[in-house]
Parts: structure tokens; C-alpha cells; sequence
């Protein structure tokens, strides 16, 4: 479960850093890949490969779609109505996603076979280390693109200071679309790898994206490194926590967790952002 | 300042007048208490509108509150007999108290770190109503909760429940309208324009928030008591994410700038769905739509519409006699 919630809180983590606005649309980007997932596997009968990349792209497209049509007229907006646009973006693809799928949770199919693999008296299902070695695929696939292509690079300078990037050449246009379009292409692949595992649905993003977000505050928001961190943490101490209290109050562990790290510390474990703006303005 | 103020007034006299005379206009019983409904949504989001509009903040768990109000009277009320209005007094007072615990030390953050917050309680809140079984009796709810009464005599009809409601809603808007006009308020508004500027000038800033925040949570719990009283029974259903969603988009659809927008917000939008029975589950997709048409074509709202089509009007009125 860490493993996909390190995935989605990398989405909030690129489109915050892009554009400083919480994309409450996110958790809907992981619905939609899981759920393109089963369509392409089930219905027209692709193999895992293919399906996962056109559904990936499909789910980037949708994000670009997001962008186009609600954030970018709100570019001069203040960010209380991106955010509020972000909330209405969300319940407008649920809804569509309903009108689609239905209401029925699909079982998506899993990887590599579903018999649970025994280590150490441990029994792991296969697809957990799916989750795990494509989380790890995604931060070193993410880290080499911020640091060695020109477009990662440029991206990185908008986060940092829009008008700078803009003064240097950088067409920050295109990087908010760019950064829209990869953070849907990210919600796709967590929700096509957890989608074996908890079943797609059409209001399955809901949770799935809050949590991501907790994963976020927790590692420090527009941290990407506390992001990972965030989101591997809470999966640990959510499947602590549902076996030594309830499974019932499995969700609220997430959620008390989020209101202790803002009352204790608000700037999250890895202050990792905070760092560098202080290290810049020295 | 004191003219807007004299016109607010002249606009609640006329609102008060049209809201006593409109049972006697509806054909259909059944308007009244969806009428009823109207007056409990206002009292929550003429609460939610003061902290977005005044605060700069805004609140993802409002339901969250609003379920408080309503589950402490629904327990107080059937398990332990505690006599009517009571329970209210308790529900708005531990909301109230939840509210300053929780933006205490929120609110002291820059950003929007109570959205986050509230999320987070609004969603425990609605597990902890559905998993406490012994307590709030699970998914399916507490029954039998009985009704309000006013110096021993029960209120029976809805016509009494529409007037004990809406002199509520109306008193909440009488006191919004003074509070936004009030030193208070002219230091909220000063927030909302630039933090930085409003401290430089001596404003306790987290300290007004705080305050601004927990009286829109005790009103949430007193609407949510209410409720209950009316309802006579609850279920988490209603207490959801959904919820805290839906009042919010009672205040950017009515429009933020002003307490008029929560008022139009909550008339329109608890109205909606009685004309939207007709497309059973295109209702959401529906909600969405309206949300983000009217956050990018009408970022003030139904009254900022309004406002620019009086100006519009006026100027070709003065164009037209010139």
C-alpha cells in the first residue's frame, strides 16, 4: 500500500511544486487508471504491457484535459479558487466515471498470478512487488528527469520562482500543462498497480487520494523525497495500526496521523523544500 | 460604510417579510420542509461564508461539526434523557471547543493548512460515527430523537418548525451582516487583503481567525442539532465528505464576497435537487459541472453576476437618458 501512496503523493508533489495549488483531482487520476486498466485487460482482451502504457497515456491525456479547461482560465485567479475548481474537477469525473463503469468494483487482474508467495512466514501477494519495484522505477525515472534533461530542469526552475524561470526562456505554460500531464500519468500507474489489490471503482479515488495527501503533509508538502517517505510511512503504520486496533478504523489512522503532523510539525519529516529556499535566499 | 449597511438592513427587512408570508403562497406542503432544509443549510453556511470570505480560509470538514451537533444531540437526547435545547446548548459548545483545539495551532501556519486539517477531523468524524457502534449506533444511525419544544409545548407541525428555524437563520444573518460591518470585521476583511498589512497594523491575525473559525463550527453543530430535532433520526450518511463539499459550493456558487451569496448558495443549492430528481445519477456529474462552470465564468457567484448586470443595466439606463 506505501508503495502506491508514495506514487499519488508524487503527483500532489509535481503539480504543488508547479503551480502551489492542492489538486484535489488527483485520487480521480488513480480511479481512472485502474479502471482503464480493466477495461483494456478485460473487455479488449490486451496483455498487462500495452494495456498499462495506453492507459497511463489515456489518464495523462485526461490530465492535460484538466488543465486546459479549468486550471488555465484561472491562471490569474487566486489559489483558493484553483483549489475550490480542483474539488469541482474531482466530483466531475467521478461522475463521469460513474455514468461509464457503473457502480460496480471491478477486479482487475493481477500481474503475475495471485497465489500469495511465502518469505519468512510472511505471505506477500506478487503484486506487492509490483507496487514496490514500480514505485522504485518511478523516483529513479523521476529523479533523472529533473536532474539531467533540459525539461526536468525547467520545471524544477518554476517551482522554484515562476518569473525567473520565465526571464531565463522557460515557457512556464508549458511546464504547468506538463506538470498536469505527468501527475495524471502518475495517479494512472498507482491506480493500475494497486488496482488488483483493492479493486477499481468509480468512487475508489476518493481515498486513495486523500491518503496520498496525507502521505504529502506528512513528508512535507512539494517534497518529493518526502513524499516516498511520507508514503511508505503511513502504509507501514495504517497496517500497524488496522491490526493492532480495527480494521474498522483502518482510514482514520491516516487521518489522525495528518492532524498530529500538522499540530507537531507542520513543515513534515523532511523539510527538504524549506532547506533550499533558506540556503537561496543566504 | 453606514449606507451599505442601512441597505443590508432595508434587504433583511425585505427578506424577513417575503420568508413569513411564503408558507401561505406554496400550494405543496411538502415546499415547507424543504424550505425547512433551506433555513438549516443557512445557518452553516452563513458561518462557512464569514470564514471564507473574512478569513481567507476554507473548511473541508464542516460536515465534520455539523455531524457533532447532530450526533450529541441524537446520544443526549435518547441515551441519557437530557431535556431538549440543553443537548443544543452542549452540541454547540464541544464543537465549539473541537474547533479552537484544532485551529489553535492551524491557523498560526501560512497557506491552507486548516483545509487540510478539517479534512482530516471531517473524515474521522464520519468513520468514528459509523464505527462506534456502541455509541452512535453504527451505519444505521439513532432513531427516535425527539422533537424540539418551547416552554414545554411540543412543536408539532412543520408550519412551527419553519418559523422556529427560520427566526434562527435570519438572527444568524442579522448577526453576520453586524459582524462584517463591525471593528471585527473591517479587521477580517483586512486579512483577507494582505496578512502582513493587517499585523503591521496591530491585528492579532491567527487570533481572528481562530475566533472566526470556531464560531462557524458552533454554528454547524447548532444547524446539525437542529437537524437532528427535526429529522428525529440520523444516520452517517449525511455527515460525509459530500456534505463538506456541498457547503462549500453553496458559498462559491452564491457568491464569497458577500453574506447575501450564502444565503442565495443555500436557497439554490438545497432546492436543486428537487428539480434535478428527473436525471437520478447525472445529479453529481451535474454538481461538478456547476461548480467548475461557475468558479471560472462567475468567480463571484450568483450575486457577483447579479451585481454586474445591475451595473450593466445602470449604465445603459444613464447612457439611454443622457
Amino acid at each position: 500500500m506505501g508503495g502506491s501512496y508514495a506514487i499519488i503523493a508524487l503527483g500532489y508533489t509535481i503539480i504543488y511544486n508547479g503551480t502551489n495549488i492542492i489538486n484535489f483531482a488527483q485520487g480521480e487520476f488513480v480511479m481512472l487508471g485502474g479502471l482503464f486498466m480493466v477495461t483494456l485487460t478485460g473487455k479488449f482482451g490486451l496483455s498487462i504491457f500495452p494495456a498499462f502504457l495506453i492507459a497511463v497515456a489515456a489518464t495523462a491525456l485526461v490530465g492535460l484535459l484538466v488543465e486546459r479547461l479549468a486550471i488555465h482560465p484561472l491562471r490569474n485567479a487566486d489559489v483558493m479558487s484553483v483549489i475550490i475548481v480542483t474539488i469541482g474537477m474531482s466530483i466531475l469525473l467521478r461522475g463521469i466515471a460513474m455514468l461509464v463503469w457503473g457502480k460496480d468494483a471491478y477486479a482487475a487482474q493481477h500481474f503475475s498470478g495471485d497465489k500469495p508467495i511465502e518469505i519468512l512466514g510472511a505471505t506477500i501477494l506478487p503484486q506487492s512487488f509490483w507496487v514496490i519495484g514500480i514505485m522504485i522505477l518511478v523516483v529513479v525515472a523521476l529523479q533523472v528527469f529533473y536532474r539531467f534533461t533540459i525539461t526536468g530542469k525547467a520545471m524544477l526552475a518554476c517551482a522554484v520562482n515562476k518569473t525567473a524561470a520565465r526571464l531565463m526562456g522557460v515557457n512556464v505554460e508549458n511546464m504547468l500543462m506538463l506538470s498536469f500531464v505527468l501527475s495524471g500519468a502518475l495517479g494512472a500507474v498507482a491506480g493500475i498497480i494497486i488496482a488488483p489489490i483493492t479493486l477499481a471503482k468509480y468512487d475508489a479515488g476518493v481515498m486513495l487520494g486523500l491518503k496520498g495527501f496525507c502521505a504529502c503533509i506528512l513528508g512535507g508538502l512539494g517534497s518529493g523525497t518526502g513524499a516516498v517517505v511520507g508514503g511508505l510511512l503511513l502504509g507501514v503504520i495504517e497496517s500497524l495500526g488496522a491490526g493492532l486496533i480495527s480494521s474498522g478504523y483502518k482510514d482514520a489512522i491516516a487521518f489522525l496521523i495528518l492532524l498530529i503532523a500538522l499540530f507537531l510539525r507542520p513543515q513534515g519529516l523532511l523539510p527538504l523544500k524549506e532547506m533550499m529556499m533558506r540556503q537561496e535566499s543566504h | 460604510m453606514k449606507k451599505t449597511l442601512k441597505s443590508d438592513y432595508g434587504i433583511l427587512i425585505a427578506f424577513t417579510a417575503l420568508v413569513s408570508v411564503v408558507p401561505f403562497m406554496l400550494a405543496n406542503k411538502y415546499y415547507i420542509s424543504v424550505l425547512i432544509f433551506v433555513a438549516i443549510n443557512m445557518i452553516v453556511a452563513v458561518g462557512l461564508n464569514l470564514l471564507v470570505c473574512h478569513a481567507g480560509q476554507i473548511s473541508l470538514g464542516h460536515a465534520g461539526f455539523y455531524g457533532i451537533g447532530a450526533y450529541t444531540t441524537a446520544v443526549l437526547t435518547t441515551a441519557h434523557h437530557c431535556p431538549v435545547w440543553v443537548d443544543t446548548l452542549i452540541a454547540v459548545a464541544l464543537a465549539a471547543l473541537i474547533a479552537w483545539i484544532m485551529g489553535t495551532p492551524t491557523l498560526k501556519l501560512k497557506g491552507h493548512y486548516l483545509a487540510v486539517a478539517t479534512l482530516g477531523l471531517g473524515i474521522i468524524m464520519h468513520i468514528v460515527f459509523n464505527e462506534w457502534e456502541k455509541v452512535t449506533g453504527g451505519p444505521s444511525g439513532i432513531v427516535g430523537i425527539p422533537g424540539l419544544s418551547i416552554f414545554g409545548r411540543g412543536i408539532g407541525s412543520d408550519l412551527a418548525y419553519y418559523y422556529l428555524f427560520w427566526s434562527f437563520a435570519l438572527l444568524t444573518l442579522l448577526v453576520a451582516l453586524n459582524l462584517v460591518k463591525s471593528r471585527v470585521g473591517r479587521a477580517m476583511r483586512a486579512l483577507h487583503g494582505s496578512e502582513v498589512a493587517a499585523a503591521a497594523m496591530g491585528i492579532n491575525v491567527s487570533g481572528y481567525k481562530v475566533k472566526i473559525f470556531v464560531l462557524s463550527a458552533a454554528l454547524a453543530a447548532l444547524a446539525g442539532s437542529f437537524y437532528a430535532h427535526y429529522v428525529t433520526f440520523i444516520s452517517p450518511t449525511g455527515f460525509g465528505l459530500s456534505f463538506s463539499i456541498l457547503l462549500l459550493t453553496m458559498i462559491i456558487v452564491g457568491g464569497a464576497e458577500s453574506v447575501w451569496g450564502a444565503v442565495i448558495g443555500s436557497v439554490v443549492l438545497t432546492s436543486l435537487p428537487e428539480f434535478l430528481r428527473g436525471f437520478k445519477d447525472y445529479d453529481v456529474v451535474i454538481y461538478g459541472f456547476i461548480l467548475v462552470a461557475v468558479v471560472i465564468f462567475l468567480p463571484a457567484g450568483i450575486i457577483g453576476g447579479l451585481r454586474i448586470l445591475k451595473e450593466r443595466i445602470g449604465r445603459r439606463g444613464t447612457a439611454e437618458s443622457a
